[in-house]
């Protein structure tokens, strides 16, 4: 993405959280939120944004919408696996930090592959490095890499993928 | 009936925060804190969306936000702090 | 107003600040920082999107803002936990003696120093 458009769309998501935490469009409350997000578009030219990298929106819109519901239902999940486990009286846990890969090249995509697993059955993101992501695991089933990412990383980069390209 | 499940709510978010604050006296080491701070601080945000729905006050909303938002940064900056770097 | 609309709230609030509780017990509950950033994370996330869901509903008015506030939590909440947890593993906070495998203190040997800064409980 070239810079003027990062800046461009930086400037647009800054603009439009400003309207909407303000609740109104009175004319003074709009001149200042320009100038804000202006100043702050142009101060932070290499701030990561949600819309960099993305791909064209007509073939991101049905992945966008997949990778949230299978998000939202992983999460409901994740806090079902984790309510047994912390009220079971043995509290039956198997934890470890493995290894996964991801294909993902852009960092954004990355991050959001990151906040993901972090959210979802008993995984939680520790570091990334390059393609490599180590994840402590609450309940380890394999740490043989391919098995791992098959289970932890696969169902949202499936989605990611389209969406980062 | 809405009013005593806001009470209900209030009742549960409560002994949340009293867990964590458990969880931060017991420690035993910095990072054990600061997770504990971190999940007062979000149980602080829920009081505060429970606070503005008894008193019916939508400017109560902005203080959750900025709430949210200090305490993000203050783990952040601690946690750098924890990593030790050159 | 509708009055379902208020029941359905309620017991949104309810079953949100439910979630706060088990993360609340698990911070208590579980052995090593790393297990206890797993509760603390998933639970109070998915507890305050119901909460803030449930407000909601009581308050349509003000749902933008509700959104507003759970889209951050969203993004930040993980972020913080994962800083937090390659914070620990790098300050050299082993995980508990009942965790199997340790694949990122196998490839960065020197990462780990000795046990100092809080022995896993």
């Amino acid at each position: 993405m070239s810079k003027a458009r990062h800046t461009i769309a930086l400037f647009a998501t800054l603009f439009v959280f400003w309207v909407l935490l303000n609740g109104t469009l009175a004319p003074d409350t709009l001149v200042i939120g320009v100038l804000v997000a202006l100043a702050i578009a142009l101060l932070f030219p290499n701030s990561l944004s949600a819309l960099d990298d993305l791909a064209p929106l007509p073939r991101v819109a049905g992945a966008v919408v997949r990778f949230l519901a299978y998000f939202i239902i992983q999460l409901v999940k994740a806090n079902v696996a984790l309510a047994y486990v912390v009220l079971a009286p043995s509290l039956p846990i198997n934890p470890g930090i493995v290894k996964v890969r991801t294909k993902l090249k852009s960092p954004v995509g990355r991050l959001l592959l990151a906040n993901a697993i972090t959210l979802t059955p008993g995984t939680l993101s520790v570091q990334l490095e390059d393609e490599f992501l180590y994840v402590h695991w609450v309940t380890v089933d394999s740490d043989d890499i391919e098995a791992a990412t098959a289970s932890i990383v696969a169902g949202f980069e499936k989605e990611l993928e389209v969406i980062y390209g | 009936m809405v009013d005593a499940l806001i009470l209900v709510a209030a009742v549960l978010a409560g002994l949340a925060f009293l867990l964590a604050l458990l969880r931060f006296l017991l420690g035993p080491g910095p990072a054990d804190r600061v997770v504990a701070f971190d999940g007062l601080t979000i149980v602080s945000v829920t009081g505060i969306v429970l606070a503005a729905l008894f008193a019916d006050r939508v400017i109560y909303l902005d203080v959750a936000l900025v709430y949210a938002l200090l305490s993000f940064l203050g783990v952040i900056v601690v946690a750098r702090y924890l990593e030790r770097r050159p | 107003m509708g009055t379902l609309l208020d029941l359905l709230g309620g017991l949104l609030l309810v079953a949100g600040t439910t979630f706060l509780l088990l993360g609340g017990l698990g911070l208590v509950r579980m052995p090593d920082v790393y297990n206890r950033i797993q509760a603390g994370t998933k639970a109070t996330t998915l507890g305050t999107l119901l909460t803030l869901a449930g407000a909601a509903c009581l308050q349509p008015g003000w749902t933008i803002k509700l959104g507003l506030i759970g889209l951050f939590l969203l993004f930040t909440n993980p972020l913080s936990s994962q800083v937090l947890a390659r914070a620990a593993h790098r300050g050299g906070l082993h995980p508990a003696g009942v965790t199997k495998v340790d694949r990122l203190a196998e490839d960065n040997p020197r990462e780990l120093g000795p046990k100092e800064l809080g022995e896993p409980s």
